[in-house]
């Protein structure tokens, strides 16, 4: 793995002023992404997932304020940046794929001048040159004859197809950063696969960095290399694929996981997380999850858990990690994932050592 | 073929402008000649052997279904019949020289107006809610709310009497006596293009596209003008098409008080003095430029928008 930071977000919070008040969308949020690894963003919808990646586009609505934090960016604060210089970092350095393919293209414009018109924006080339790179571009992400479909509108196009066309836009100056906002959501699950696909096959070749924002836990188990779990505007527990999905320390985290069917799910019902995300305008003191929570202890309601450290690259905010804790047992779904997972890491290694 | 398919669809809407024309002529045909009174401005004074000697020349002791077969047929041919008000002179010929002055009246004050309204329109959304959009706002409801003859005096004392540096009417100092005539008549394009500009255009640059096209690293300005306006043009046309017509067929208040030789003062006379050859005329002018224009309209979405294209034309 890696450990150049790419991007490094620090505490980091945004809010929105509405009619209702302010709304503390995201709330003093830190991580770092790595040179050429995935990482998922992963939560409910309003957990903060997207505000945090529109912080690091400077795409935020009007009415939103980033109200603390840095995002470094090659070392740079990208909130600090003019308009004009973050310009040329959108679509040029740190590229974004929105969640509609069905709204995401200009109906009106033939979808090779759309890509092209990426590239001139970012390279000085000519329009010929941009046309040329525009139908490499297509025939990367998959679209066949791209040479005659250069001319084509995006509602001769489906919405897989046009995935892969807001990609190829995405793409076009290579940027080091790819930001996919729920790029999946929005297609049927075949279309997901595929497009998921894509999305690693490019960045094997390229080995662009990814920020992958979702709320389907099946879709981050196959892209990501690390998962980030956020809950109302806080990241609760971050760590490498494996340690988030089979040895999950942080509640939110039981509950998302209990509640995602698997193969191995044999019991009739599927388990859903009680009660709903809190509304972000004064939040309560305390942990947000605390309300919903049945292992909430009553540290949970007074003061907000910090990140523990479970290892080194794994951390969980939540109180039971504290030494002082009562000991929990996780739901029986969770601790069935952790003896699996350690078998075989026990397999792993015995296989490794002899 | 996709030629192939032009030629037919053009061929198709051609006939049925053809019809619509024929039945709005036929019509205005039947129900003008349900009008009560004689086009004879003196026709108490006339004796009934005067009144059947002139409604024999005119041919209007036919019965009405001769006459109007004979009139389409007329028609056909080119010949309008003659006006019953000025003096027996060919209604063609009078039309066509009142129809020059309201036609480049019309078609300059739409030009102007509407890209002058559609510039305000974008930069007001652009600037939704603030003072630039007030003020855009306001000047949409000021200049659809205020009269146009209000605006013409206003602009004739302006411009004319006040700063002396354009001609107060009459049409006789080439474009130059166009500009204040063209400018009353714009007002109301100008601030109907802003209004609907502006509406279409909120909507649009909050749409996913221009969000793309934002990551993409667009200027504000560039992705309005580019990916923004070509959006919020589509249902701007189809107002601006009949309002090209009225305004081409001449504003009789405006065409008044600059004193310009066009064709609305002479529609409003003619209906008053039951002129029948020039009511007809003018019917048919106005259908015909109004069926054309909205044929023009449906052509130019289809060039704005593919996906009309391709409904439209399969």
């Amino acid at each position: 793995m890696p450990d150049t930071a790419i991007l490094q977000v620090s505490h980091l919070s945004v809010s929105f002023d509405t009619y209702a008040g302010k709304v503390e969308a995201v709330r003093d949020i830190s991580f770092a992404l790595h040179r050429g690894e995935t990482l998922a963003l992963v939560g409910e919808s309003g957990c903060g997932k997207s505000v945090t990646c529109r912080s690091i586009m400077r795409l935020l609505a009007r009415n939103a304020n980033v109200d603390a934090g840095e995002i470094l960016f090659s070392g740079e604060d990208l909130l600090k940046k003019s308009n004009r210089a973050m310009r040329d970092i959108r679509g040029g350095k740190i590229a974004m794929i929105f969640q509609d393919p069905m709204t995401s293209l200009d109906p009106t414009m033939k979808i090779g001048k759309q890509i092209a018109e990426a590239v001139r924006l970012h390279r000085d080339v000519s329009r010929r040159e941009a046309n040329a790179r525009a139908e490499e571009l297509l025939s990367l992400v998959g679209i066949d004859e791209p040479t005659r479909r250069y001319h084509q509108y995006p509602h001769e196009f489906s919405g897989g197809q046009r995935q892969r066309i807001v990609i190829a836009i995405a793409l076009a100056a290579d940027p080091e950063i790819l930001i996919a906002d729920e790029p999946t959501t929005a297609l049927d699950v075949t279309m997901q696969a595929q497009i998921i696909d894509l999305i690693r096959d490019i960045q094997k070749k390229t080995g662009t960095s990814v920020i992958f924002i979702t709320h389907d836990l099946g879709v981050v188990a196959n892209v990501a290399d690390r998962v980030a779990v956020m809950y109302a505007g806080r990241i609760v527990e971050i760590g490498l694929s494996d340690e988030v999905f089979y040895d999950p320390r942080h509640p939110y985290t039981w509950g998302l996981l209990a509640s995602m069917p698997t193969l191995a799910t044999d019991s009739e019902t599927l388990y859903a997380i009680p009660g709903t995300p809190p509304t972000l305008i004064h939040p309560a003191p305390g942990d947000a999850f605390a309300p919903r929570n049945p292992y909430a202890l009553e540290a949970d309601r007074i003061k907000e858990p910090p990140l523990f450290q479970v290892s080194d690259t794994h951390y969980a905010a939540t109180w039971l990690l504290d030494p002082r804790a009562p000991k929990v047992y996780p739901p029986e779904s969770i601790r069935q994932r952790q003896a699996a997972y350690q078998k075989r890491q026990e397999e792993k290694e015995a296989r490794e050592h002899g | 073929m996709k030629a192939k398919r032009w030629v037919k669809y053009i061929c198709t809407r051609l006939f049925y402008m053809a019809l619509t024309l024929f039945i709005i002529t036929s019509a205005t045909f039947f129900l003008m000649n349900a009008l009560p009174g004689t086009p004879y401005n003196n026709q108490d004074r006339l004796t009934q052997a005067q009144l059947d000697m002139l409604n024999k020349k005119y041919g209007f002791d036919r019965p009405l279904f001769e006459r109007y077969i004979n009139y389409l047929g007329n028609v056909l041919h080119g010949d309008f019949g003659v006006s019953l008000q000025f003096s027996d002179q060919p209604v063609a010929t009078l039309l066509s020289q009142r129809m020059g002055p309201s036609l480049q009246l019309g078609l300059q004050a739409v030009l102007f107006g509407s890209l002058v309204g559609v510039f305000l329109g974008v930069i007001a959304a652009m600037h939704q809610n603030r003072a630039l959009d007030v003020f855009c706002s306001l000047f949409a409801i000021t200049g659809r709310s205020v009269p146009n003859f209000v605006v013409a005096v206003l602009l004739q004392y302006i411009f004319a009497v006040t700063l002396k540096v354009l001609p107060i009417g009459l049409w006789d100092d080439g474009f130059r006596s166009t500009i204040l005539p063209t400018l009353a008549l714009s007002i109301s394009p100008m601030a109907e293009s802003c209004r609907f500009i502006r509406t279409e255009m909120v909507e649009v640059l909050s749409s996913d596209y221009i969000e793309l096209a934002r990551a993409k690293g667009m200027s504000e300005i560039r992705i309005a003008f580019t990916h923004g306006l070509r959006n919020g043009l589509i249902p701007l046309i189809t107002v601006l098409g009949p309002m090209t017509v009225s305004l081409m067929t001449g504003s009789l208040v405006v065409e008044n008080i600059f004193a310009v030789p066009g064709i609305g003062e002479q529609f409003t006379k003619s209906i008053l003095s039951n002129d029948y050859y020039t009511i007809m005329a003018v019917t048919i002018l106005f259908s015909a430029l109004l069926v054309v224009v909205i044929f023009l309209t449906d052509i130019l979405y289809q060039i704005i928008d593919p996906r009309v294209r391709i409904e439209g034309v399969q």
